[in-house]
């Protein structure tokens, strides 16, 4: 019998398994299948060994075996991320943090709550609820995405409107570095003294370290909310409505905005009780004190009649406005039935623009025979246009990315910008450069080497570069539940 | 509405490398922060004034030497504001680059949030953008964050997009004697509750019926309408919020103060020794940071994030 001579592989595979514990050390065909990819449309990752540590200590030891065998070390939370940011590129060591779960300390005093990485979203709102509060940050995702996640994202959700995004809620992570050496960024007191490294890990994707701890604030559940549900015959009318409510000078803790085609697949998804031939529908939520709720709730129904709304609805109680809520959220499992895959676009344009871009979005589409769907943050210009369409249809792959591309291109133009809340990751480097001039991309570069000097996390993303990974051009079903 | 200058022409005089160490003058109100400027260095000014203002998008674009008093009047006319402040005299660059925080920042949210995009010189003599004019963006790395409290040592600001917000229908400062802390936790997100160890002062600001039912139940805490908060001492600390009740036991040690109740600042009349030492890790990225952004520390040399003076002078 002929003995294999170890390899280098073989010395870290069997590193990682003495420093966490050879169950929590994946190098099968399954693991490196299941983790190549992440809920974006990328294909072509390449994972080899995945880890599943459960402490700090167990992080820094990845981090260490990897560097010490020249691998790369990709972090990735719970794989809900939308722009490839978590698929591996060139065989990396993957630090799943799933099994880093626990919510560590509940601060009343000091306003926070300490938790690992894998706690996910909405168990964390869940743990707070007993004490009056809640988690704001609220992607769609929530019941599946991790606070880890959301920090490398700098995540959003519908009630970033009123609440600020990931990075107003986070003040201090715990974050293991390149080296395997670990640093506190950020703190609970008020002002940490020096450069906000806080503010510059939130959202770096995995390219400046891994997070193993963080600190976030806890916000009081506000003593009323109101949901309402406002129809209109077009979808102009509707856009105006969300640039006049903000123009009115109020800034409502959500506006989200469902077209046509939308609102009737959710409707027959949920059965929310949404009217099935609006040409669009805004789902509005002010919160506060009782009586600005009530003075506010009365400027969006005003504003909201000036713009030609045909119903507006204000949910009765809980149940209602969950419901209301729930088929906002469960948008795109509704999108099945029309159409087996869609290709989700993220960009923000300035929202006095809503209505020349939306109408700008549905030309495109037109042009290239496709169907377009907008459910999206209306309330800060955060579009989703959502291309739906048939793989097996020859050359709608091309339509369908030469349409994502003038998209992209239509809401720099109107001064947007490339992502508002899914990131860059692998699928919208190439369009940094639009964004950013050589310059500006060199500054960015340089807080990613100050954290990173030998671009050893999370190597190839958010910055474009020459190497590649991963493969846009295949597009391919985005899983069940998928959202934005 | 335009600029005094371009923020081009600022770039070309902040200069390049050859061109030696090179500091920004705004209005001086917190100058010593961070440190005192090696002596001969060059100061410049930035651009001042107000570029674009749209109200209905609730952004603002205005030059770095711009006063947050004349911002903030500009803004008025549409009822809206930031959560910018200072004396007269200080600036919307100053203030960013020192990044302290008003104090409403419990309700309103922190200086460190409210820039959305800068235009800045790099120590190279470049011109560079950091974030996007959007109120929601995550494209590429955050440096807005980055330059918010970095005391101008990464790069001279010249230009920035503001996020504006609504200003309160009403507003009202009350005082009197009781817990801060208890009174804390009967009301809805109050703009500001600051303790000198004895009286208790709270701002309420929003709709005019929702105020009065919180002033009802700050009246049935012992407090009243006043003028004004108190005359805030010079120096400041942040500390955990949890620790101002240990601070304030330590009161014949460290003198009179007010405190920032929730958010953990006090306000001191002579230095103390409460700020947290940074870790060496933090050191470490500090000055790889600067490495990366200014090699030769021509930015501002002499000043260190680091090393932030609690003098606000």
């Amino acid at each position: 019998m002929r003995r294999r001579t170890p390899t280098v592989r073989d010395s870290l595979v069997e590193a990682l398994s003495v420093a966490l514990a050879p169950d929590r050390v994946h190098t099968g065909d399954l693991a490196r299948r299941l983790f190549a990819r992440d809920a974006s449309v990328i294909t072509g990752g390449r994972a080899d060994v995945v880890c599943f540590p459960t402490s700090t200590a167990e992080v820094q030891a990845c981090v260490r075996v990897a560097r010490a065998h020249g691998r790369a070390v990709v972090t990735r939370g719970s794989g809900t991320g939308l722009a490839g940011g978590a698929v591996p590129c060139d065989e990396p060591v993957l630090v799943v943090t799933t099994k880093m779960d626990r919510i560590i300390e509940i601060d009343e005093d000091n306003g926070v709550v300490w938790v690992e990485p894998g706690v996910i979203n909405l168990d964390l709102t869940r743990a707070l609820a007993p004490f009056g509060y809640h988690y704001a940050p609220d992607p769609s995702s929530q019941q599946s995405c991790s606070i880890g996640g959301n920090v490398a994202n700098n995540s959003g959700g519908p009630h970033c409107l009123a609440y600020g995004v990931t990075s107003a809620h986070v003040v201090a992570i715990e974050v293991v570095l390149a080296d395997g050496s670990t640093v506190m960024l950020g703190g609970v007191e008020a002002e940490p003294c020096g450069l906000d490294l806080r503010g510059v890990f939130v959202g770096s994707e995995g390219t400046m370290g891994v997070a193993t701890k963080v600190a976030v604030r806890m916000t009081a559940n506000p003593p009323a909310i109101r949901t309402l549900l406002l129809d209109f015959m077009s979808v102009r009318d509707a856009a105006s409505a969300v640039t006049g409510i903000i123009a009115a000078g109020v800034v409502p803790a959500a506006i989200e905005m469902m077209d046509a085609a939308i609102t009737r697949a959710v409707e027959q998804y949920v059965g929310a009780g949404y009217p099935l031939d609006a040409a669009a529908v805004l789902l509005v939520e002010v919160d506060g004190l009782p009586d600005g709720v009530a003075a506010e709730c009365e400027i969006v129904e005003r504003v909201g009649r000036e713009h030609h709304a045909r119903s507006i609805r204000i949910a009765a109680d809980e149940v209602e406005r969950a419901l209301l809520w729930k088929g906002r959220k469960t948008a795109f499992g509704a999108i099945a039935r029309i159409k087996p895959n869609y290709y989700l676009h993220d960009t923000v344009i300035p929202r006095t623009k809503l209505v020349e871009v939306l109408e700008q979005v549905y030309a495109i589409a037109e042009r290239h025979d496709l169907l377009v769907m907008n459910v999206f943050h209306a309330g800060d210009g955060n579009l989703h246009p959502l291309l739906v369409y048939d793989a097996r249809d020859p050359g709608v792959l091309e339509r369908v990315h030469a349409a994502g591309a003038e998209i992209v291109a239509a809401s720099l133009a109107a001064g947007g910008v490339l992502s508002g809340e899914h990131g860059v990751g692998l699928e919208k480097r190439k369009f940094m450069s639009q964004q950013f001039s050589v310059d500006d991309l060199d500054h960015q570069n340089r807080a990613r080497r100050a954290f990173d000097p030998d671009n050893m996390m999370n190597p190839g993303k958010v910055l474009p570069t020459g190497a590649s990974c991963g493969d846009v051009q295949h597009l391919d079903t985005i899983p069940a539940g998928a959202w934005l | 509405m335009a600029l005094s200058r371009s923020v081009d022409d600022f770039v070309e005089e902040v200069g390049g490398l050859d061109t030696g160490p090179v500091c920004v003058r705004g209005g001086s109100t917190q100058w010593l922060v961070g440190g005192r400027v090696q002596p001969g260095t060059r100061e410049v000014v930035a651009p001042a004034g107000i570029v674009t203002y749209e109200p209905a998008e609730m952004t603002v674009r205005v030059g770095a030497a711009t006063t947050v008093a004349e911002l903030h009047e500009a803004l008025a006319a549409h009822r809206q504001t930031t959560v910018l402040s200072g004396p007269s005299r200080a600036t919307v660059g100053g203030v960013l680059c020192v990044g302290r925080n008003g104090l409403a920042s419990a309700r309103d949210g922190r200086v460190r949030d409210v820039l959305l995009q800068a235009a800045y010189a790099s120590a190279e003599g470049r011109r560079v953008v950091a974030g996007g004019p959007t109120v929601k963006n995550v494209t590429g790395f955050d440096l807005c964050r980055l330059l918010v409290g970095s005391i101008g040592t990464l790069g001279l600001i010249g230009e920035v997009i503001l996020r504006t917000r609504p200003q309160p229908d009403v507003d009202v400062w009350l005082n009197g004697i009781c817990d801060p802390f208890a009174l804390r936790r009967l009301l809805y997100r109050p703009a500001s509750t600051l303790w000198d160890g004895t009286t208790t002062w709270v701002h309420l600001e929003g709709y005019a019926a929702d105020v009065t039912a919180q002033q009802q139940i700050c009246a049935s805490a012992g407090l009243v309408p006043c003028d004004a908060p108190p005359e805030l001492p010079p120096y400041r600390y942040p500390l955990r919020p949890v620790d101002l009740t240990t601070f304030a036991r330590q009161r014949d040690a460290v003198g009179p103060f007010v405190a920032e109740v929730g958010v953990g600042v006090v306000h001191t009349t002579h230095r103390c020794t409460l700020r947290r030492v940074p870790s060496a890790e933090v050191i470490a990225l500090h000055e790889r940071l600067r490495d990366q952004f200014d090699r030769t520390r021509r930015l501002n040399p002499g000043r260190d994030p680091l090393a932030c003076d609690e003098n606000a002078g």
